[in-house]
């Protein structure tokens, strides 16, 4: 057999390739003559052919065939062998194959070679690739290398130590005597990989870390070969740009740092020597800057005194001011950090953060926008948001999002009054409009309403807003909600403080329109848009025909929504006209429950709503119950219907305010379409004619429940108007002596399902079959999916309370097909 | 520091050091990934990003890339000097390394490499040190392959092989020991040629001025710091 190409000519050669299949076939005639070399046991080439492997490793092609042959050549008794088998080793092994394992008793053997650098490059790869069984194996050997001579032995086996502390913590104890030579030695190499192993193990253990600060004196060790190093005149070896061993130095402050965290002895002992190197170190290089940062980080980690602080402080503040983007970037990253510990410290330097929100590097932006949030406060609340709007204004799109909910908040917790709270969010959703996440127009819109004597300004300057652009959806949507909440006071003009501009009907009703019939317009804004054009109808005096015909086009909108509640509006006005003014009034107020969980706010909004007059820890309790329900469901969020007895005939109002633009787009996604049926009989029947019509459909009655006397039927009927649409009447009957008192039903359907459970007949059963309660579910199956069902029976039954839970899984499938 | 990657200017990996463990296909993804945001990055960015869960600190030296992923409470500027190190240990190696030189003895750069850090932590800062033992090594490995096949042969070596440096470079035969400039490497290797497992890279090609190419020196040399001026009169 020829001998294989030479390294350097295959490397040529595959760079020589055109296109990236002859680079491919370049590498397969060579892998394949590879693999025949390997297969003859080669001893002569086989380091130059894993060198091979090991370059198309890193081009990305396969190589694993060539671990064996890594272990064959560390095995091997030349030093080039050695070499390229580690080299080998550490690039194409990992840890996590067991072939690695095969390597432990050459590292052995090679730990204890006459030859440094076989030591070393055995070292070298446990310190890189070792396992945890590696280094169990082998944390003897490499404890007793930590006391060599040889000081180039003596470093890599402290690195190597730190490898086998991080991968098996409890070996820690057994490199802890050695420590103390080698934080004292002399060799810089040895002594950075000592202060290297010493921190690795204080953040292992806290109990190291007391037994390095009071029983070995280690600060006092640190701080004087700190000094050594700052006060030692040049020396070329360790130099770079004028200071001496940066690299040392650095670690050094990273060790005292984790020894002074508070411990108020050790920070005492270090004090000085930080404030010497936080004064004397030369700044116009970079290397400069790393060791003064890493001081700050020091100083302001352990319990130094206030004037060090200071210093540190004022050490990133001239970090903000310099050239170097680099710099710039850690001070606003310490800032940041430090800014919860030392709020006035960093303060001071405000003007200057605000200044880097114009840099050009966007990381250094998103820090400085960070910063201004952490740092927006009571007092400079006015200042701070004209700079960060100024700023929203003009950022990348990318800041926009995250800039906005930030004002949000900022404005929320400091707002000086809620004019201003009000200006500063419609000015947000005016710029970056269609940035800002989905829950502020709620927020906004609870924030509004509440503002009784600002509500005709909010409405002109909104009205304004979309009369210039309708295209910013949120702002839209929350204009359109208040033009049709508050349409009385926009045309009446009354606002003291500025000229009203005069506005006419139509023109409110043009700008409604126009969003309405606008392709921009987003689904939900459409039906925020519908809901105030109706809210208008009784708002406006001489309008009303021509809402009318706005609303009665879109009972045959494409979108079930939209549809839904252009016909129910339309009806309003025919047959229930005389309950029209009570049903349009303005929402109540609504209550404020917090902006942290934007979920749990609008669906505790809804519950509230919906219970009406309802106490309000009845309700709490029946949410309670209905989350049991949905824990017992495999889906994440089922739709869950509440008996709707007690909100049946209150006030009006309050019942078409459920339909009302603020709730819609949680009652979509929750499935929670309440309050229509009582109010709009858009196709329902009354129960009874259900079931005269329940034969004619043909699908057969089941059972669902028949235990200790109780019985539950289902008798099903589809609408006619909507096949997806299944009507189920269920009757519960009792045979037991005695009745059934306070009986509840509850009910839940898997996601895909919308469930609603109309009030119960009543709430007593009587006994010996003698009576029953029917009550009405609808359940929308729009996906045509099996149907299933739980249902949870509470009741009172000879004075003792009974809950049952069950499932009913046996639907006919003329139900649901 | 968790991993350390170089590449090019065109996203070719050039050198890739991993002191995390990881599968060879998530090595691959994030080395890739990583690439691609550090090579979208504009020359006025900062030379820092949080990516991930990583904190990456990059710089580019002519054509080439240098890319450290860094624990979270590693001091950024001073891995910026790390990498600055490492370059001049590569550049002291080689004699004006330019990415060809990478490229044709990625081994050694990985042997310099694992010289100056091992497990992610700094093991000598001291450049002489370093390099001092990458030439040891290889001067080990050069008289080996000599030594074994019967070019030179003195027997007491066998039993004293440590010493083997001492005798050689004592008895003149081994010029090539110190190696202060490319052309000095470049002679000797030529002499030992034959004698090696690995031959040394092709003679360069003359310099291209263009930054992009691989042959552009990574560090430039020390410029005189007074740049002419420019005028500003008004030529009128």
């Amino acid at each position: 057999m020829p001998a294989p190409v030479r390294l350097r000519e295959l490397i040529r050669t595959i760079r020589a390739a055109r296109t990236q299949a002859e680079e491919r076939d370049v590498i397969q005639k060579e892998c394949a003559l590879i693999r025949s070399s390997f297969r003859e046991e080669d001893n002569t080439y086989r380091c130059r052919n894993v060198a091979k492997l090991i370059y198309m490793h890193m081009l990305g092609y396969p190589a694993h065939f060539g671990q064996l042959e890594c272990l064959k050549l560390i095995a091997s008794q030349r030093f080039t062998d050695k070499r390229i088998g580690y080299l080998g080793a550490m690039l194409l092994l990992d840890e996590r194959q067991d072939v690695h394992l095969l390597m432990t008793n050459c590292l052995k053997n090679d730990l204890n070679h006459s030859t440094q650098f076989v030591q070393g490059l055995s070292l070298c790869t446990l310190g890189c690739m070792g396992s945890s069984d590696m280094c169990r194996d082998l944390a003897g050997e490499v404890e007793k290398l930590l006391k060599n001579s040889n000081s180039y032995i003596r470093k890599k086996a402290a690195l190597a130590a730190v490898h086998v502390i991080r991968k098996v913590p409890e070996l820690l104890e057994m490199f802890l005597p050695a420590t103390k030579n080698l934080l004292n030695d002399k060799n810089h190499g040895v002594l950075h990989a000592a202060v290297v192993l010493v921190i690795e193990m204080c953040k292992h253990s806290p109990d190291t870390h007391t037994y390095f600060r009071k029983n070995e004196k280690v600060v006092p060790q640190l701080v004087k070969s700190l000094k050594n190093l700052i006060m030692s005149g040049y020396s070329p070896e360790h130099d770079v740009s004028g200071i001496s061993d940066p690299f040392l130095q650095v670690q050094i402050l990273r060790l005292l740092r984790m020894l002074g965290k508070s411990d108020d002895e050790a920070s005492e002992q270090m004090n000085d020597i930080l404030a010497q190197v936080a004064t004397n170190t030369e700044t116009s290089k970079n290397v400069g800057n790393a060791i003064l940062y890493e001081t700050v980080l020091t100083v302001m980690d352990i319990k130094s005194e206030s004037g060090l602080r200071v210093l540190a402080v004022n050490i990133l503040g001239r970090f903000l001011l310099n050239n170097d983007k680099n710099i710039r970037y850690v001070a606003l990253t310490s800032l940041l950090k430090m800014v919860q510990t030392d709020h006035n410290a960093v303060q001071r330097h405000r003007s200057t953060i605000v200044d880097c929100l114009t840099d050009l590097d966007v990381s250094i932006k998103r820090r400085a926008m960070d910063l201004c949030f952490a740092l927006v406060n009571g007092s400079n609340v006015r200042g701070m948001m004209k700079e960060l709007l100024y700023f929203l204004d003009h950022c990348d799109p990318e800041f926009k999002a995250d800039c906005a909910s930030g004002i949000f908040l900022a404005a929320e917790k400091y707002a000086p009054n809620k004019r201003w709270h009000i200006d500063t969010i419609m000015r947000v959703l005016t710029t970056a409009g269609s940035y800002v996440r989905d829950d502020s127009v709620p927020l906004l819109i609870q924030l509004i309403s509440n503002a009784n004597s600002l509500h005709a300004y909010i409405v002109q300057k909104l009205h304004q807003a979309i009369r210039v652009d309708i295209s910013q959806q949120p702002l839209v949507q929350v204009a359109v909600w208040c033009v049709g909440e508050y349409g009385d006071l926009l045309l009446s003009g009354e606002f003291e403080e500025e000229t009203p501009v005069q506005v006419t009907e139509d023109e409110v009703l043009d700008v409604l329109e126009k969003i309405l019939h606008s392709s921009l317009s987003a689904l939900s804004t459409r039906e925020y848009a519908l809901t105030a054009i109706m809210k208008l109808s009784t708002r406006l005096q001489s309008s009303t025909n021509r809402i009318r015909k706005a609303v009665s086009i879109y009972g045959s909108s494409l979108d079930v929504e939209l549809q839904q509640r252009a016909v129910e509006y339309s009806a309003l006005f025919m047959r229930f006209d005389h309950m029209r003014p009570a049903l349009l009034e303005r929402m109540p107020l609504i209550q404020k429950t917090g902006t942290n969980g934007p979920m749990n706010a609008t669906i505790h909004g809804d519950e509230k709503e919906e219970g009406g007059n309802l106490p309000v820890q009845e309700q709490l309790s029946q949410q309670a119950q209905v989350n049991n329900l949905l824990d017992l469901l495999d889906d994440s969020k089922p739709t869950v219907s509440l008996p709707e007895a007690s909100k049946v005939h209150q006030a009006r109002g309050e019942l078409l305010d459920l339909l009302d633009g603020l709730n819609m787009p949680d009652l979509q996604s929750s499935g929670l379409s309440a309050g229509q049926p009582q109010l709009l009989p858009d196709g329902i029947a009354p129960p009874s004619f259900q079931n005269a019509s329940n034969s004619k459909q043909g699908i057969p009655s089941i059972t669902a429940f028949n235990q200790n006397g109780l019985k539950i039927e289902f008798s099903f009927e589809r609408s006619k108007a909507n096949p997806n649409m299944l009507f189920i009447t269920l009757c519960a009957s009792n045979s037991t002596e005695i009745d059934m008192s306070n009986f509840v039903l509850q009910a839940a359907v898997p996601k895909s399902f919308q469930l609603q459970l109309m009030s119960p007949s009543g709430s007593i059963i009587p006994a010996k079959n003698s009576g029953a309660i029917t009550q009405l579910m609808r359940v929308l199956n729009s996906q045509k999916q099996p149907l299933r069902m739980r249902l949870k029976l509470m009741y009172n039954h000879k004075e003792v309370p009974f809950e049952v839970m069950t499932d009913v899984n046996e639907f006919p499938t003329q139900a649901w097909e | 520091m968790r991993f350390m990657l170089l590449f090019s200017r065109q996203g070719k990996l050039r050198l890739q050091k991993w002191y995390i463990a990881m599968s060879e296909r998530e090595k691959k993804k994030l080395g890739r990934e990583l690439m691609q945001i550090v090579l979208g990055r504009k020359p006025k960015m900062c030379s820092f990003l949080e990516w991930k869960d990583l904190k990456v600190v990059y710089k580019r030296y002519a054509s080439l890339y240098f890319c450290c992923a860094i624990e979270d409470q590693d001091n950024e500027l001073l891995t910026l000097e790390l990498i600055h190190r490492y370059v001049e240990l590569l550049d002291k190696y080689f004699g004006s390394v330019c990415e060809l030189d990478i490229i044709f003895n990625f081994e050694k750069a990985y042997f310099i490499l694992d010289e100056f850090i091992m497990g992610g932590e700094i093991q000598d800062t001291s450049k002489k040190n370093v390099l001092k033992a990458i030439e040891q090594a290889d001067l080990m490995q050069e008289v080996r392959s000599v030594v074994e096949r019967g070019f030179i042969y003195l027997p007491h070596m066998r039993r004293h092989s440590e010493n083997i440096f001492a005798n050689i470079i004592s008895a003149g035969t081994a010029i090539f020991w110190r190696r202060r400039s490319k052309s000095k490497v470049r002679w000797a290797t030529r002499a030992l040629d034959d004698l090696k497992e690995f031959p040394p890279g092709p003679p360069l090609p003359s310099p291209r001025p263009a930054i992009l190419c691989p042959v552009g020196r990574l560090l430039q040399p020390n410029l005189s710091p007074a740049r002419p001026r420019v005028g500003r009169g008004n030529p009128t």
